[in-house]
């Protein structure tokens, strides 16, 4: 299956990304919230910056084995996949996946995003980015990033 | 060392509440007893007292209404008459006779994105700043709250997190995202502020971002911290250059491991040889030189881990300037601000 999404002078960096057939969910009965499924949960459905109508699930940015939890250590440490090694996506990709685990986890919690080693051209310096917190802070109070990641955000 | 004897523990004295979001940083007044003052991600300055009758501690000030997005940090000049705040809003204010009807503000506006840090030398006659733009202003202190912009200082290839005047001299230190520490010296006092070394990987410097530095009383020891997760102890010959022979270089004296497990995001040096950090994984430890009473060498030791400090990542630790109450406080993204007493434990 190929992305519809072809729009006159486009400039997506990734025109047409390969879609994923998405795996089926499991419905949990306990009242658990921060093991990994859960974190996967709050996170599969963000939009793709570039195709709003795509989750990072759907392009295998993210997958479940994306997301390691340790409950005791109070720990997540999501790494993704940019579709394409040289991207400039990977920046509100990481923050927005910083922003929504924020949001949603326990204050406990500490979170690392990184980019799946190999993944990225620039993966240390993505890396080094998404780990300073102040870094982080400063961006997002960025209006045209909030807004961006607000997009990616609505499920 | 009888700090090592005795049973010491870090006693809560008091939690301020009040700011609305993190607390970035923390700094005493170093001319009054009991006056703390705290910035925050709430765009505000709080000023704490403490009171001479109830011992207790409340917000006697918010200065609040002049920066538009977070105050990062914060320096009270050494008479304590004016305060300088850094901004992630691009501008640095001083405040004068702040939360007062005869309140100044002077507002300095010169880098191209957020300043991260604001110093004050010795004397009070210099201030400076610095900032994600890579750069290290150095302005001159003219009176009625004016400032002269005496140098800009650019070497450092990444946001700049942290300058910090020397304690006795007016040399300069920045640590930065680039991993290094910088040294800024003028030859004379006219003279042009030049790099004149740099503690990077070459030299056992740290291997990420450097986020703060502190001095020993004496000055001739420095420590830094960093998001490689260690603090490192550093050392040079304060008298040759106090007698003018020159720049005398900084070496590495020992590097502490293995303590803190995520990003050290402050460290502060005591009058009295305490080195207190605070990190990312919400602990307060303190470390103190085992020999120092000796003429051994120096042999750093952890004096104490206070767990669960706060209740999130520890941004700021700072003792407070005389020497014998032993307070130190900290900030925390808890949004809270804690005054700690280092005292035997009953």
């Amino acid at each position: 299956m190929r992305s519809g999404e072809k729009k006159m002078d486009s400039v997506l960096i990734n025109e047409n990304p390969i879609i994923y057939p998405k795996r089926p969910r499991r419905v949990r009965t306990d009242q658990s919230n921060t093991d990994e499924f859960s974190s996967t949960n709050r996170i599969r459905d963000i939009r793709d910056p570039e195709h709003p109508k795509l989750s990072l699930e759907d392009l295998n940015i993210l997958t479940e084995e994306s997301v390691e939890v340790d409950d005791d250590k109070s720990y997540v440490r999501i790494t993704f996949t940019p579709t394409l090694p040289h991207c400039h996506l990977p920046t509100p990709i990481g923050l927005c996946l910083l922003a929504k685990l924020a949001q949603s986890l326990p204050a406990r919690f500490k979170v690392d995003v990184r980019v799946a080693p190999g993944s990225h051209d620039k993966e240390k310096t993505v890396n080094k980015q998404l780990g300073d917190k102040e870094r982080v802070a400063a961006g997002l109070e960025n209006p045209d990033l909030v807004a961006l990641l607000n997009k990616m955000m609505q499920v | 060392m009888k700090l090592m004897d005795k049973n010491l523990g870090l006693v809560e004295v008091q939690k301020l509440e009040g700011h609305t979001d993190r607390v970035w940083n923390v700094a005493w007044n170093p001319a009054a007893d009991g006056v703390l003052a705290s910035c925050s991600a709430d765009k505000t300055v709080r000023i704490w007292e403490q009171s001479s009758l109830t011992r207790s501690w409340t917000c006697k000030a918010v200065l609040e209404g002049t920066h538009t997005r977070t105050v990062k940090s914060l320096a009270w000049s050494p008479s304590a008459k004016l305060l300088a705040t850094a901004s992630f809003d691009g501008t640095t204010c001083v405040w004068e006779n702040f939360a007062t009807d005869s309140e100044s503000v002077s507002v300095l506006q010169v880098h191209e994105s957020e300043v991260k840090s604001v110093s004050w030398n010795a004397s009070g006659s210099l201030l400076a700043t610095c900032g994600r733009d890579k750069s290290v202003w150095i302005w001159e202190v003219l009176p009625e709250n004016e400032f002269d912009c005496a140098a800009v200082l650019t070497g450092h290839s990444e946001d700049v997190k942290m300058v910090l005047w020397h304690p006795t001299m007016d040399v300069l230190f920045s640590c930065s995202y680039d991993n290094t520490v910088k040294i800024w010296w003028s030859e004379d006092e006219y003279g042009d502020y030049n790099c004149v070394q740099t503690l990077g990987e070459s030299n056992n410097g740290h291997s990420s971002t450097v986020w703060s530095i502190s001095f020993n009383a004496a000055g001739d020891k420095m420590v830094t911290c960093s998001d490689d997760l260690t603090v490192k102890i550093w050392k040079t010959d304060i008298s040759r250059m106090q007698s003018g022979e020159g720049y005398v270089p900084w070496t590495h004296v020992c590097t502490l491991s293995g303590f803190h497990d995520r990003t050290i995001y402050s460290v502060h040096w005591s009058r009295d040889g305490v080195i207190a950090c605070g990190a990312g994984d919400d602990t307060i430890q303190l470390f103190v030189d085992s020999n120092s009473d000796s003429v051994d060498r120096p042999s750093y030791k952890l004096l104490l881990k206070k767990e669960k400090a706060h209740e999130k990542d520890v941004n700021s630790v700072q003792w407070a300037p005389d020497k014998e109450s032993r307070l130190l406080a900290s900030g925390s993204d808890d949004k809270m601000v804690k005054i700690w007493k280092l005292a035997s434990e009953p």
